[in-house]
């Protein structure tokens, strides 16, 4: 029964619920077990967990999800359960409140299975900065599932979650997703509320699916997209989003960047996407190059903007309202620095400094300043390749996974995982990552985006060349 | 690049505390970050706009109607030290 349940999928599992061959309260424990067993495994295990509901956490049969459990990242306020962004500043936090995405989860039907650790403050490409301990990829557990939802990522590949909610700023979805070899989507900025989101960067964070497949993240997506009154930035999908359908990719037009398919890219990596592309125009699709000149300019500009804008979010963190407070101040400003000295990690400091200096008198011109115009002239890129194709294709991540350890050292080195997604992230557009292939028997990413709103679009192409690659992601479930 | 004296304001700015032994890493890896950020500086960037906010959301401003909100006991319940009325923290003087 074990091997059963665990080869279905989140839309198959509902529907058997739905359908009354599966009892949801079954179905949770088969899911929740599994998770607690990670989780007693502390730094032995996967790691993928910083709670996990108990027995009498299923909930009812009802609603298109139907009863189906759902990991939830750390930075999503649930409330009454710990949601600490994987800080210390944070710990045992819990919320009197839970955010709207999660809500209209639940409101749906999915079973809040468990919180999932991430790098602290949704910083981090590796997973290796939280203050929970680092997660490993169950494809090789000395390695890194990617971050910053390499605890969601690394949940849905093992089988521990069937899926899983996750953020995405700069790459926080997709770049996990590509190094466990399973499916996450960023959807279009907006199309999902932030009210209840731990904040990291306003104007780049989005809530997003990670799934085993493509129609599982339509489907995840479908129930928590939508206008929040709660959120300012949040905005209605012009049109609903569909469960894709499409066999084949004719007449899809698909451009690939020569600036983020090629130099920085590992060898390995690119024979994978290369073979991907060829099947994509097996099912009828056209390939061509494009043009992204201000691509190459992207993650620079990102690494002004993020850490500006999480300087600013991050300076509630002060020890006055909610999460940890040093102890025996002198005074109140002794208790504000000490407090987010002990409270915060290493790279959470790094980018609140950077920020902060960024967006000092002096210097906001020559940095804010100028990333905001490199921002416009990236957009401005995509929407003119995008006049003349539908898609645009690329690798998900430079390299396969990586050793735990291997980046840390090095700050940029680090920072470069995220090459191939953050221009999308700038830009705001819509991008899904699916596993394409192996490259040295690990997963290796392929990164489909459409302008804005063409989820449909996106879900439908990623969907059809899903079936084609036939990519077998169960022998990480174990 | 980053030197000794603008860590130290920067730090004062972002309420953070850096012990002596920090400082100089620190410094050294903000060099190194803005070093590679200034590449933006290469870009010809005259006349472009900036953008603040990718997909444009405008006239968003609701009914003057009062929604419900959290209670005091409720909002005061995590808080490391509170009294009936508000927060409480250490006097700003030394």
């Amino acid at each position: 029964m074990g091997a059963e349940l665990l080869s279905l999928t989140a839309a198959q599992a509902a529907a058997r619920v739905a359908g009354g061959e599966l009892s949801a309260g079954e179905l949770f424990a088969f899911y929740r077990e599994r998770a607690a067993a990670d989780r007693a495994q502390g730094a032995g295990g996967l790691n993928c967990f910083t709670w996990v509901a108990g027995e009498d956490g299923a909930g009812g049969a009802d609603g298109p999800l139907a009863g189906v459990p759902l990991a939830v990242k750390d930075l999503f306020c649930t409330r009454g359960v710990p949601s600490q962004s994987g800080s210390k500043i944070l710990e045992g936090y819990l919320p009197p409140y839970t955010a709207t995405a999660v809500e209209r989860l639940q409101n749906a039907g999915a079973a809040l299975l468990a919180k999932t650790n991430q790098d602290e403050f949704a910083m981090g490409s590796s997973n290796e900065n939280s203050a929970y301990g680092p997660v490993r990829n169950p494809w090789d557990r000395t390695r890194v599932p990617g971050g910053s939802s390499g605890g969601s990522a690394a949940a849905v590949a093992a089988g521990l979650a069937p899926w899983a909610l996750g953020t995405d700023t700069g790459g926080s979805i997709r770049q996990p997703a590509a190094l466990c070899g399973i499916v996450g989507m960023k959807p279009t900025y907006g199309s999902v509320s932030r009210y209840g989101m731990i904040a990291f960067a306003s104007s780049l964070d989005q809530a997003g699916p990670l799934t085993r497949d493509v129609r599982d993240a339509a489907l995840l997506l479908r129930e928590m997209a939508g206008q929040d009154p709660c959120d300012a930035t949040s905005l209605q999908l012009p049109e609903p989003v569909a469960l894709p359908s499409a066999e084949r990719l004719d007449g899809v037009r698909i451009g690939v960047p020569g600036e983020l398919s090629g130099e920085g890219i590992e060898a390995g990596v690119l024979k994978s996407f290369r073979a991907a592309l060829e099947t994509a125009v097996s099912l009828g699709a056209e390939i061509s190059e494009v043009a992204l000149p201000h691509a190459p300019h992207a993650l620079a500009a990102y690494y002004v903007l993020a850490p500006a804008e999480a300087s600013s979010n991050l300076a509630r963190f002060d020890g006055v309202r909610y999460g940890m407070r040093a102890p025996d101040a002198r005074d109140l400003l002794d208790m504000y620095t000490r407090t987010r000295h002990d409270g915060f990690g290493p790279e959470v400091k790094r980018r609140i400094m950077l920020g902060t200096y960024s967006l000092s008198s002096g210097y906001y011109d020559a940095y804010y300043g100028r990333a905001q115009r490199v921002r416009t002239k990236i957009a401005e890129d995509f929407a003119r390749a995008f006049a003349g194709i539908d898609l645009i294709a690329t690798p998900t991540a430079p390299t396969v996974a990586f050793a735990l350890g291997e980046k840390t050292g090095d700050p940029l080195a680090m920072y470069l995982n995220d090459y191939c997604t953050v221009p999308m992230s700038l830009a705001g557009i819509p991008a899904i990552s699916i596993p394409c292939g192996l490259a040295d028997g690990l997963p290796v990413g392929l990164q489909l985006a459409g302008p804005a709103f063409s989820e449909n679009a996106l879900f439908d192409a990623s969907y059809a060349l899903e079936q084609a690659l036939g990519f077998d992601g169960s022998v990480a479930r174990g | 690049m980053i030197d000794r004296e603008e860590v130290l304001h920067v730090a004062r700015l972002a309420r953070l505390e850096l012990r002596e032994e920090e400082i100089e890493t620190m410094a050294q890896e903000l060099s190194a970050i803005s070093g590679y950020v200034a590449t933006i500086g290469e870009l010809d960037l005259d006349g472009v706009q900036p953008t603040s906010h990718v997909v444009e959301v405008t006239g968003r401003l609701r009914e003057d109607v009062p929604h419900r909100c959290l209670p005091r006991e409720v909002a005061l319940e995590q808080a490391p030290d509170a009294n009936d009325e508000g927060f409480l923290v250490p006097s700003p003087q030394a």
